[in-house]
């Protein structure tokens, strides 16, 4: 379904990042991910990827460094030749009740999870531009869409993420490159690993978790040309939570 | 020799003669978006080898254009 495209996924060393490498992998795609510090993961990864039989290649980048970001794409268009496909996955929480949380505690998470995704857009623009054509997913929350106790600073980057996204696909309609982004609930990873219990299980409509696999076949699809008359649309794959 | 490349490409993308894109001539009478705008300007760094930054400054007419390579070319 990918074969012969380049994607680039943030946050691809673990958790839904790593699940959407890998789907991208089965299906054809190279992948170019980025992590944040995680060699060991990412080195895993890496060889999860490669043994799919696609060009891979992990790069260490913190998405919240401008420059950092621009020299990274940079160094994938050398490394892959072009890019078809972005993946802003990357996110970090700082969970805190507002009196609690420091100034600090939103930036670092406005950085990284807003700042970080509007980055990377910046750096893949002008090759879509110029080629015409690029899919550009985003992973929102269902956190940004409904808002969450504690979660001020996550919700905040995650609803910014909706506005972000349904901008850039007014901007590059015109240009045949679809923005949308993905707005997950509850899924199992790392991220998530100590919330998972009965009680929240019990407020979710389909009383369980969803896998990262399942966000990442929703983003093969995004990624696909099944997906081509679809801009700025905010899908939730949360069984039911937010609806 | 700048303003000649961007009368040519613009003259291609709107399908009329070159002589009729002068330096004056703003780009929203053209019906060129600034989108367009920065396509035409990838299109002249591939031509002249050169990478050029937009910066902040929005460039309107095809005068602030040429400048804009030709300081660049300088």
């Amino acid at each position: 379904m990918l074969k012969g495209k380049t994607a680039v996924v943030t946050g691809g060393s673990r958790g839904i990042g790593k699940a959407i490498c890998l789907k991208f992998a089965e299906n054809g795609a190279d992948i170019a991910f980025l992590y944040a510090g995680n060699t060991v993961k990412a080195e895993e990864t890496l060889k999860e990827l490669e043994k799919l039989g696609v060009r891979a290649k992990a790069y260490q980048c913190n998405v919240a460094d401008a420059d950092a970001v621009a020299a990274v794409v940079k160094e994938i268009v050398t490394d892959f030749g072009s890019i078809q496909i972005l993946v802003n996955n990357a996110g970090i929480t700082k969970d805190k009740l507002v009196p609690m949380m420091k100034a600090a505690d939103f930036d670092a998470v406005v950085d990284t999870n807003l700042k970080g995704t509007f980055y990377m857009i910046k750096g893949v623009y002008p090759l879509f531009l110029k080629q015409k054509g690029g899919k550009i997913i985003n992973i929102s929350s269902v956190s940004g869409l409904m808002g969450n106790s504690g979660q001020a600073n996550y919700s905040a980057s995650k609803a910014g993420v909706v506005g972000l996204t349904k901008s850039v696909a007014k901007e590059l309609a015109g240009r045949g490159i679809c923005c949308n982004a993905i707005a997950p609930g509850f899924i199992a990873t790392e991220m998530t690993e100590n919330l998972e219990n009965n009680a929240l299980k019990d407020a979710i409509p389909m009383k369980r978790f969803g896998e990262a696999d399942e966000v990442a076949k929703l983003a093969l699809f995004l990624a696909s040309e099944h997906s081509d008359y679809i801009t700025g649309e905010i899908i939730r794959i949360d069984g039911g939570l937010a609806c | 020799m700048v303003f000649e490349k961007i009368a040519a490409l613009l003259a291609e993308k709107l399908e009329c003669e070159a002589t009729e894109i002068k330096m004056e001539t703003e780009f929203s009478a053209l019906g060129i978006d600034s989108l367009d705008v920065m396509e035409l300007l990838m299109t002249l760094e591939e031509e002249f080898g050169t990478e050029i930054e937009m910066g902040e400054n929005k460039v309107n007419t095809v005068a602030e254009l040429t400048a804009l390579i030709e300081a660049k070319l300088a």
